[in-house]
């Protein structure tokens, strides 16, 4: 018995005909011996237990310096992702131009102003403070205070929010409360984040930074129930190309009602009411599970796992969401639904499928789509050879299981973590011990997110943190039909010859959540990796360079 | 409506940029390095800058961006980062093998005051940078000027590490493009390659960010000027710097460091920018203007004269880098048009904003100037006094739409569009691809207006 389960273990799983753990040994040799060190903690050949167990992986680490990855930092999680989707804020960037102008547009939330009826819409603008270098000598408060009231009396905002870079927290501008001050003098809210570039180790950090000043500042401050059946909100969407449009329109067929959207096509006063939901529904875990945690323990909010990128997981996900509430209405409308949606997903895919079909794939994006897009590609019938994230944490990779295991390291202890507790008045447990448990007992999962290792096969190599180098390697040893990442990536994997979908743009495209957004992917996939554009890198002289060749015919 | 919210009333602001017609300045370093061949551009300060100046660079020319980062964390931004750029310069080295590595500083190091020829100095010292390799150095505050003086600061530290003088002078000419796209930089090759003048052009980026796709990815590409050539600057006979607040510096510096003598001129846009260049080139080399020139500078004379009903009178809005600027502001003027506001987010001097004041003294309208100025200006100039085009980068889409005018794309960045960095708009053949772009956009107008009676097929 002994030896038949160490034999399992031992037994070598193949990558694509070739043994991973060579490729990543070949890939590491090159390092110096530190670095492969680390880098072979955070480079993993997957392998997935009966209990659903994989190996660990290294995360959330800081970056190896000179190794070109692909991540950005602290500012870009706070301001560019979580809160730059919300039209009606005055995002003011305080600090020198760059960081407020790169953050300019640049990522893909769509939002429609005619949703609120003042009509807001600030997200077209960049609101920078400049500073100049006698702000970093004199100190920049001064300005920002002027900065904050020019804004005001410029555009009349609901509330201005201030994020802080690199400098900032450096030469000890004291950003709170210069907001402290002048949301007393102006009257509207004003708020700070201490999201300095340098803080953590990604932009991971700046997630948890966005989270922590959205629920303390914003989160519970309109306690109207407004109207509307199985009312949940929809955490970590960011509406890229429109995917939260395709969501909401599922959502409106079902009868569903969206409390708030963190944060795509988002507004400042649903973020105030989101706690009178009855459920948060959490598309990506890495960015916003703090605001769902908080929510839970402040105002008696459950959260879910959801994902709807693909077809198969939007209609479980919806069936999830009725099997929470319970009520057979629900159940029966959301059947109707996904009947009445999914023919016209499985005609487009059973059209593009024999295109796609085997094709294998590389994903490494973000925090959240590495994982959510090998749902996509497993309906084309493509495999996923490699996938990783940025800045995932190992709950993330590994599922969250893992979470008492996770030590915060030094470069992460100073991310600030909010106590809080239940609201004395306003904790409401919108669901029963018993229906909890009776839930549970059927599968249900609550607070749950698996990871995105236990869903890969074994052998798939699993990369955090992914280095320029590794990229090189990987595709020079696999030439994988399609890689997935950013627009860094892109023309460097597409100059060796293999295209790259862009996953966080969707290479301006989109959108490809829910249903509509599946057929659209489906199309999209197919045009990549079938171009005829792959065809023409050798011009007909270098394929036939023989200059006796033309005279063969003599 | 895009900009639904920009005030038609100015309120003088102090404080608050709103829509910068200008980005920092590592970016401009960034750039400026990968115009050395085999060269890797670093960027000492977190990783978020680095992140950010590769994407932009990246969607501004489809092309693959390399550069590495020191990847500051908490601990690195208190006590200094000089372990991180250490580690850099040894993994940089040892996995991806550059000939020399550019750095450059952001915010964060600038404001904690890392020594980096100390740092490279203690590199060299514990064996990690092998014999051979060059790291050079640019210090780039992004909280002073924008990426133009990032760019110039870059390109003069090629001068301060490179440049040598051997007493020996070569007939070469040094060029020194501006902030310019790719394209530009081929371009003045080429007028100096027609002309018979030897030159080495720093930095060229040509080949290097508008490359080829041939299914073999070269991390250091083909192009970008070689530290041979880079070398040999010290001994040219003279130096031509093209726009003052991009090139001008580095120009000075060889002159007072190798005693090569530099003219600084506008950037080669337009009819008489292009002849400032191509007279300074040949004063400088002694050479004769060759046949092709003259006919291409006729062609152009041609094209003005040809299409002059459509462009004579026309108000336009120019916004965009200083030297951009100020040379298409001459271009416009000399086409009969009126560029009534100008802007551009560099701080460029009073001197610039006087020399930009001259061109537009005469065209017999009031012109709103403002140098550093900002987008929201810009707009709120065209609400109060409509023009006819805007002439700007692709922020400019925005207001182009709102206001429904029609627009040409010029300068950094363009994110939506092909061509400016296959297709140059300097020299007199640029000009005609200016002049192109423009009667485009004008003459689309035109036809988009047209009644069906007043439709003219032939224009």
């Amino acid at each position: 018995m002994a030896e038949a389960a160490k034999d399992l273990s031992t037994e070598k799983v193949t990558l694509d005909n070739l043994d991973p753990e060579e490729v990543k040994a070949r890939i590491m040799a090159k390092y110096p011996p530190k670095v492969a060190r680390k880098r072979s903690k955070q480079f993993v050949i997957n392998k997935v237990g009966e209990d659903g167990k994989t190996p660990v992986i290294n995360a959330n680490v800081r970056t190896v310096p000179g190794l070109m990855g692909q991540r950005g930092c602290c500012y870009a999680g706070c301001k560019g992702v979580v809160l730059g989707p919300t039209r009606d804020i005055i995002n003011i960037t305080h600090g020198p131009i760059g960081c407020g102008f790169y953050s300019w547009l640049t990522r893909r939330n769509q939002t429609d102003p005619e949703s609120t009826p003042d009509g807001h819409n600030f997200m077209t603008y960049c609101f920078s403070t400049d500073m100049q270098d006698e702000e970093i000598i004199f100190g920049g408060e001064k300005k920002l205070k002027q900065a904050i009231q020019e804004a005001y009396d410029n555009f009349k905002p609901k509330a201005i929010a201030v994020f802080s870079t690199c400098p900032v927290g450096l030469i000890g501008d004291d950003v709170h409360s210069v907001c402290r001050e002048m949301k007393e003098k102006l009257g509207i809210n004003i708020f700070g984040f201490s999201c300095e570039g340098y803080k953590g180790v990604s932009q991971s950090a700046g997630h948890h930074i966005a989270n922590n000043g959205i629920f303390k500042h914003v989160v519970g401050l309109d306690d109207t129930i407004k109207e509307g059946k199985y009312r949940i909100n929809l955490l970590g969407e960011y509406n890229i190309g429109g995917d939260a449009f395709e969501i909401e329109r599922i959502f409106d067929k079902c009868g569903i009602t969206q409390v708030a959207a963190y944060s795509g096509n988002s507004s400042i006063d649903a973020f105030a009411n989101s706690h009178t939901a009855d459920l948060n529904c959490i598309m990506c875990h890495r960015s916003i599970n703090y605001v769902a945690e908080m929510m839970e323990t402040k105002f008696g909010v459950p959260w879910i796992k959801v994902n709807f990128i693909g077809a198969e997981a939007t209609a479980k996900s919806l069936r999830k969401i009725a099997q929470y509430f319970g009520e057979q209405e629900l159940i029966d409308k959301v059947e109707e639904v996904i009947a009445e949606e999914l023919p016209e997903v499985e005609a487009a895919c059973a059209e593009v499928r024999p295109r796609t079909e085997g094709k294998r794939a590389m994903l490494f994006v973000g925090g959240s789509r590495a994982h959510h897009y090998q749902e996509l590609f497993g309906e084309l019938g493509m495999k996923t050879l490699s996938a990783g994230y940025e800045f995932g944490h190992r709950d993330d990779y590994e599922g969250r299981k893992v979470l008492p295991d996770i030590k915060v390291d030094a470069d992460s202890r100073n991310i600030e973590e909010l106590t809080i507790e239940k609201d004395p008045e306003r904790f409401n447990p919108r669901i029963s011990e018993e229906r909890k448990a009776e839930l549970e007992n059927s599968g249900f999962e609550f607070n749950d997110y698996d990871g995105m290792m236990p869903e890969m096969p074994d052998g798939a190599m699993v990369i955090d943190d992914l280095s320029q180098w590794e990229t090189d390697q990987l595709i020079k040893i696999f030439k994988p039909d399609l890689f997935c990442a950013g627009i860094k990536e892109k023309y460097t994997v597409q100059k060796h010859g293999i295209p790259l979908k862009q996953l966080h743009s969707y290479d301006y495209g989109g959108p490809y959540a829910g249903f509509k957004g599946a057929i659209n992917f489906y199309h999209e996939i197919d045009r990549m990796v079938n171009s005829r554009v792959w065809e023409y890198m050798k011009a007909p002289w270098d394929k036939n360079p023989e200059l006796a060749a033309t005279y063969a015919c003599d | 409506m895009l900009l639904r919210h920009t005030p038609t009333e100015i309120k003088e602001r102090k404080a608050l940029t709103v829509n910068p017609a200008k980005t920092c300045q590592p970016i401009g370093a960034m750039y400026a390095s990968l115009g050395i061949h085999g060269c890797l551009p670093h960027s000492h300060g977190s990783q978020g800058c680095y992140a950010y100046h590769r994407s932009a660079l990246t969607r501004h020319f489809k092309e693959p961006v390399v550069a590495a980062t020191s990847a500051f964390t908490e601990g690195a931004s208190v006590f200094g980062g000089q372990a991180n750029l250490l580690q850099s310069i040894d993994n940089i080295f040892t996995v991806y093998n550059p000939d020399v590595i550019a750095v450059h500083t952001t915010c964060l190091s600038e404001t904690i005051g890392d020594d980096i020829p100390q740092i490279v100095a203690k590199a060299r010292a514990d064996g990690k940078a092998p014999a051979g390799k060059y790291i050079i150095h640019a210090n780039t505050p992004s909280y002073v000027g924008s990426h133009v003086t990032g760019y110039s600061n870059m390109v003069k530290a090629m001068v301060d590490y490179f440049a040598t003088s051997t007493g020996a002078k070569t007939k070469a000419v040094n060029l020194i493009p501006g902030f310019v796209e790719p394209s530009d930089m081929a371009e003045i090759q080429r007028i100096a390659e027609v002309m018979g003048v030897p030159y080495i052009m720093f930095p060229d980026t040509s080949k290097v960010l508008n490359g080829p796709l041939t299914g073999k990815y070269k991390m250091f590409p083909e192009g970008g000027t070689t530290i041979e050539d880079l070398h040999m600057t010290g001994d040219s006979k003279g130096t031509i710097a093209l726009g003052r607040t991009g090139a001008m510096a580095a120009a000075r510096a060889l002159d007072s460091k190798c005693k090569v003598p530099c003219e600084i001129l506008d950037l080669p846009i337009g009819l008489q920018g292009t002849d400032a260049f191509v007279d300074k080139l040949r004063l400088m080399a002694g050479v004769n203007v060759p046949d092709v020139l003259n006919l291409e500078r006729g062609q152009l004379v041609d094209c003005i004269s040809d299409w002059h009903q459509y462009l004579y009178g026309k108000r336009v809005g120019v916004v965009g880098d200083p030297d951009q600027v100020l040379a298409l502001t001459k271009f416009l003027v000399s086409l009969d048009m009126k560029p009534v506001h100008i802007v551009s987010g560099s701080p460029a001097g009073k001197k610039y904003v006087k020399a930009l004041e001259e061109v537009v003294a005469d065209i017999g309208e009031e012109v709103n100037i403002k140098v550093p100025g900002d987008m929201l200006l810009f707009h709120q100039w065209i609400k109060n006094d409509p023009v006819d085009l805007i002439i700007g980068n692709t922020y400019c889409k925005y207001i182009a739409k709102d206001e429904d005018i029609p627009m040409v794309r010029h300068g950094f960045p363009i994110y939506d569009r092909m061509g400016h960095s296959y297709f140059s708009t300097m020299g007199y053949r640029g000009a005609m691809r200016l002049m192109e772009q423009i009667l485009g956009v004008l003459m689309d107008r035109q036809d988009r207006d047209a009644t069906d009676i007043t439709m003219e097929l032939v224009m």
